[in-house]
């Protein structure tokens, strides 16, 4: 098991609702791997089973050589998420949530650690306001200081820049570099290009609950790019147009 | 000893949180204490009965007011998780998930002794009767444990449900029929000056089902907030 993630012909079903079809995906270390697929293509459930949220039907997961849901409780040691919702409580304060969520992971030398992730999402001087009194840039901010409190050796994100204006997107930009850049390795899903073009160092497109086309970004123009995620989107909707 | 240190730890943690958030918002208090109040002033006017039928019935008038306050207060403190996605965050922490029950249904406990220290001397004063009789304020403690144990678990079941205002009572009130009905016969006794040897099978049916209902949803709160 050479690779962090690797995921083996994952299915998920919801009934008689096959989300996700006999699904192949690895990432190795230090990767940040943009994961695009539009809408409903099954980018959040592939996350929730990554996560340990929600159960594979068929196939194998392993992360960080634990197999998913078996060994769930050392796959979540070892993770940090994000998700569309910031998982933050409103009437505890920044450093308030980020204490809580240190003393779940058994975080040590839990306050200086507090103040490194504040200052590293740059919300030091708010560390003692509600979080329900932040913008939403500024709690997705903190969703990311607390998904890396435990110093997690892979990062899933589940759309980031959901419902964030531009400046709130160019600054949770800026951690996210900042992150990347410290070798952490890393699952975004997008259903916006632009939003992980400069940020990842490949890009998998997830259509029809598969992986049907993968990219390295080095090297590639942005118009290469477009062109690649194009090209994999329409030839999923003809193989789509084809079966039906 | 090693593994029941970050057990308690997570615990105490869930317990810290709920209690903290709590003293800013007083969302889930004020609403309990709101109610409960209102069912007493109620049933005082609507009971305007003899003061010996008045009596008799008066132990079913506290526990139904607290039941149903602390429903409402059940449904609250689960939904302050699943509103924010707290809940997942709770879910991806490497704890076991019992303790993260046991926190959440020991703040619940606390939230509704709360409510029952405010709202007895009021009962006590409306209804005309002595309630501060030890016997009977462990009853209290015992009924609130049972409730509040089966309450937890079947609030984060329902809590996943569109309608999770109305399926908590509906799941909750047939399952805590043996809590409520031995904590009024057992409070009941209390307040008609019973003996001990006539309000003992109650007491001891109530202490059975406490232990039976918080062992049962320790053991199960896993799979219930599984997918």
């Amino acid at each position: 098991m050479s690779s962090l993630i690797e995921v083996r012909s994952l299915v998920k079903r919801f009934g008689a609702k096959i989300v996700l079809r006999q699904l192949n995906f690895h990432v190795e270390t230090g990767e940040f791997v943009a994961l695009l697929g539009p809408n409903g293509a099954g980018k959040t459930t592939f996350l929730r089973i990554l996560a340990s949220l929600a159960r594979p039907s068929l196939g194998e997961v392993w992360v960080a050589g634990f197999r998913l849901p078996q060994q769930a409780a050392h796959v979540r040691r070892r993770l940090g998420v994000v998700s569309h919702q910031p998982l933050l409580y409103g009437d505890l304060s920044a450093e308030e949530n980020l204490r809580f969520y240190g003393r779940m992971y058994a975080v040590k030398d839990l306050e200086a650690r507090i103040h490194e992730v504040l200052e590293l999402v740059g919300l030091v001087a708010r560390r003692r306001d509600l979080v329900r009194t932040f913008s939403r840039g500024m709690q997705q901010r903190l969703a990311i200081g607390r998904a890396i409190l435990h110093d997690p050796d892979v990062l899933l994100l589940d759309e980031p820049h959901t419902g964030l204006d531009q400046d709130a997107c160019d600054m949770l930009d800026g951690v996210l570099r900042q992150i990347a850049g410290q070798g952490r390795t890393v699952v975004m899903t997008s259903h916006d290009l632009a939003r992980v073009e400069d940020l990842a160092s490949r890009f998998d497109v997830l259509t029809g609950g598969r992986i049907t086309a993968s990219q390295p970004a080095d090297g590639l123009p942005r118009d290469g790019l477009l062109a690649f995620y194009r090209q994999a989107l329409e030839s999923q909707r003809s193989l789509q147009g084809a079966t039906r | 000893m090693s593994g029941l240190t970050p057990f308690i730890s997570a615990m105490s943690a869930v317990i810290w949180k709920d209690l903290r958030a709590e003293w800013r918002s007083r969302e889930v208090i004020s609403a309990m204490l709101v109610f409960a109040l209102l069912v007493i002033l109620i049933f005082n006017f609507a009971l305007d009965l003899q003061p010996n039928v008045r009596a008799g019935i008066s132990s079913g008038v506290l526990w139904v007011t607290l039941a149903f306050a602390g429903t409402l207060g059940l449904n609250r403190s689960m939904a302050v998780e699943k509103d924010r996605g707290c809940l997942d965050g709770l879910l991806l922490a490497p704890v076991d998930r019992a303790a993260i029950y046991l926190g959440k249904a020991f703040a619940n406990l606390l939230f509704m002794l709360l409510v029952a220290l405010i709202v007895l001397p009021v009962y006590g004063i409306l209804y005309n009767t002595n309630l501060l009789i030890p016997g009977l304020l462990v009853v209290i403690l015992l009924g609130s444990e049972g409730y509040v144990a089966v309450g937890t678990l079947l609030s984060s079941m329902a809590v996943q449900a569109r309608t999770r205002d109305i399926l908590l009572p509906i799941l909750l009130f047939p399952v805590a029929v043996p809590v409520v009905v031995s904590a009024v016969k057992a409070t009941g006794g209390y307040l008609a000056g019973l003996g001990w040897e006539e309000i003992q099978p109650w007491f001891t049916l109530l202490v059975v089902y406490d232990v039976i209902f918080t062992s049962v949803a320790f053991m199960v709160f896993d799979s219930v907030v599984e997918e």
